[in-house]
């Protein structure tokens, strides 16, 4: 290969800069920083402005729609249509766009995201409260478990290349990362539920036993542990897979550069060079990639959560779908989409205390 | 899923080396047995899904045939809880997936190619501009963006939901193609070219990018991966119209039905189950593939 061709090797890869600037680390990583953080805050204010203008002025949106149903199905006014409107979605509908825009920001800083069509007297914002941290939960969960057998799993991979392991693994590894999360749940359903009975399904439902009180106690965590299994095992299994397939490539990646030559030359313990000069380095690429699994993976709950009967914020977002109960979509649309702001920005965070040439290298980097 | 691998591996190799052009992608194909039956696998569906539907006579519902089991005489894949032949809708069913995959992963790659390049190329205001809405579409989850729009507004036409599933794939691929240009844009063909005065249009789109064909194909395919994704899971849900016959209305008829809890109709549920995982196994490992060739790294040493 080039020189030429190497140099834009390391360019193409969306990994950091290779060069290497000794300054006042201090200041940079401050700046740095900042930067991460206004970009996560300019991200969350141009998804907010986006939904706001997509609820309320493309054709046939769900503010007008309500307004219109509800004078069609019960004959008030258009006053007292609106009045509800305004009390459902929080905003009045006869105020200036701009106006709307500003109280709707106002009650979004407030954590008011609107009252629930489905369930009157419940506000979206406790609607989420009750849901989402289940799926926090299980998501998180299966993240930590697929993350780290896909790093073994691939590590064995690029160490045993071209063997049996190898070809098993990487088989394995490529059917799990084909198949979508809503049909590997399905097939759980089928064989581990049905066919095999290993789990009882009906029981298995919602995110805990009902009557049993959420306490800090071990049955009740072992209870909330049945519950999730499933949603858990169906997340790992299509994650895995990708884990595994990319922790592989990089390293195998990181097995050809110099420094891991001169680590053998120097004969330091294959163990060593295992842990602390290609798993360290081969790692990284996997943190980055991180943050848009999240959201890959808290978008699937839907599908999974769905399937499994698991009360997550996927379960919520389908009932809110069928029921067009307009406020909580809206609501579970945004606390998704900022908790996912969030996570790639501790994910960034995370990355590059593990990688210091990110805080000094490029603009681009997410 | 896809998109995880594309953006985290180290797929993002040059495409200038001597496997460049799409003659030299296919000849690769056949070396790698695993990405040639994987070019095999996707080219048998699509050719079934396109010419099948032509020789299959039409179904319609029989109450006296319901839930037949598999390898009924006259049904190989037995019936539905409708008592039509499971078979013929397989075979009429691939038609709209597979076409919605492709338009859709078509109009991403289009909009990557198109904002990466003039992002990298231009650069100044206009590359922030790209590079920040890249940030904020990748940060939004798909799904659930396409549930509330599904909610919110009918998306009852097959075009509109590749359009929607198209315009929002982009990001990934915008990025790389970004990374690309920016790194081809300073070799000496180019130079050459902006010499002899070519246009900013055709140095991009006649001297850069066929120098990318093969990465571009390869993110092509990982875009109808995730669009055949969204679009069935849309179906699951029955957020998508449920009129017609496809493979992802049979997985939300027969899961709604109960399909899953009758031995009967076991095979109701898994072949459209089948169908859509070996279609998209088969694009994994063409992608695979694909990738091993452009990261010379990874092949065999």
């Amino acid at each position: 290969m080039s020189g030429a061709v190497e140099t834009s090797t390391a360019k193409l890869i969306e990994g950091p800069a290779e060069e290497r600037r000794p300054s006042v680390a201090g200041r940079i990583l401050n700046s740095w920083l900042l930067r991460r953080i206004l970009k996560a805050l300019l991200t969350i204010f141009i998804v907010t402005t986006g939904t706001f203008f997509l609820v309320r002025l493309l054709p046939g949106n769900p503010v007008d729609t309500y307004i219109q149903t509800q004078i069609a199905q019960t004959g008030i006014s258009y006053e007292a249509a609106a009045a509800q409107a305004k009390n459902l979605f929080s905003l009045d509908p006869d105020q200036p766009l701009i106006q709307q825009y500003g109280t709707y920001m106002v009650n979004l800083l407030q954590g008011d995201f609107g009252n629930s069509l489905l369930s009157p007297g419940t506000t979206v914002a406790q609607v989420i409260k009750t849901y989402l941290p289940w799926t926090l939960f299980s998501v998180g969960v299966a993240t930590i478990i697929a993350f780290v057998i896909g790093i073994v799993a691939g590590m064995i991979m690029a160490y045993r290349r071209e063997g049996w392991a190898d070809h098993t693994l990487s088989s394995i590894g490529a059917v799990l990362h084909a198949i979508p999360n809503y049909i590997l749940a399905i097939l759980i359903v089928v064989f581990l539920g049905v066919k095999l009975q290993v789990f009882n399904l009906t029981q298995a439902r919602g995110s805990y036993t009902p009557g049993v009180h959420p306490s800090f106690s071990f049955s009740f965590f072992n209870d909330i542990l049945y519950h999730a299994t499933l949603p858990i095992l169906a997340y790992t299994l299509t994650t895995v897979g990708s884990w595994a397939l990319v922790m592989k490539s990089s390293t195998v990646e990181t097995l050809g550069e110099d420094y891991v030559t001169v680590a053998r030359a120097r004969g330091l313990s294959d163990n060593r060079i295992r842990t602390g000069y290609v798993g360290r380095n081969a790692v990284l690429p996997l943190f980055s990639a991180l943050a848009v699994s999240l959201g890959f993976v808290v978008g699937g709950a839907i599908f999974v959560e769905r399937i499994f009967g698991y009360q997550g914020i996927g379960f919520s977002l389908f009932n809110a779908v069928n029921g067009r109960d307009y406020a909580v979509l809206q609501g579970i649309f945004l606390v998704i989409t900022i908790s996912v702001v969030l996570a790639n920005l501790l994910a960034d965070i995370l990355y590059s205390r593990l990688d210091p040439r990110i805080r000094v290298g490029s603009k681009a980097k997410g | 899923m896809a998109e995880s691998v594309a953006s985290g591996g180290p797929a993002a190799a040059v495409g200038t080396t001597s496997v460049g052009r799409f003659s030299g992608i296919i000849k690769s194909l056949r070396r790698s047995p695993a990405g040639f039956i994987g070019f095999v696998i996707v080219m048998l569906l699509v050719l079934i899904s396109l010419f099948g539907p032509i020789f299959t006579p039409s179904v319609a519902p029989n109450v006296k045939e319901i839930l037949l089991p598999f390898g009924s005489p006259g049904h190989l894949l037995g019936t539905d809880n409708e008592g039509k032949d499971v078979l013929i809708q397989m075979i009429d069913g691939g038609r709209t997936v597979i076409f919605i995959g492709f338009l859709a992963a078509a109009i991403s790659t289009f909009l990557a190619i198109v904002l990466g390049s003039i992002a990298a190329y231009v650069g100044g205001g206009t590359d922030s501009i790209v590079v920040m809405l890249a940030d904020v579409f990748l940060t939004v989850p798909l799904i659930v963006l396409l549930a509330v729009l599904g909610a919110m507004f009918k998306l009852d036409s097959p075009l509109l939901l590749a359009l929607l599933v198209g315009c929002f794939g982009w990001p990934v691929l915008t990025r790389a193609v970004r990374a690309q240009v920016l790194s081809l844009k300073e070799r000496e063909f180019v130079e050459a070219a902006k010499l002899l005065d070519m246009g900013t249009l055709r140095i991009i789109f006649v001297e850069i990018l066929p120098n990318m064909a093969s990465f571009i194909l390869m993110n092509f395919m990982i875009g109808v991966t995730s669009a055949i994704y969204a679009l069935v899971g849309l179906y699951l849900l029955g957020l998508a119209p449920l009129s017609g016959a496809n493979w992802g209305i049979m997985l939300n008829r027969a899961w709604i039905a109960g399909a899953v809890f009758n031995d009967a109709s076991l095979p109701f549920i898994l072949s459209p189950i089948i169908a859509i995982v070996l279609l998209l196994l088969g694009l994994v490992m063409m992608t695979r593939s694909l990738e091993e060739i452009l990261n010379p790294r990874l092949r065999d040493r």
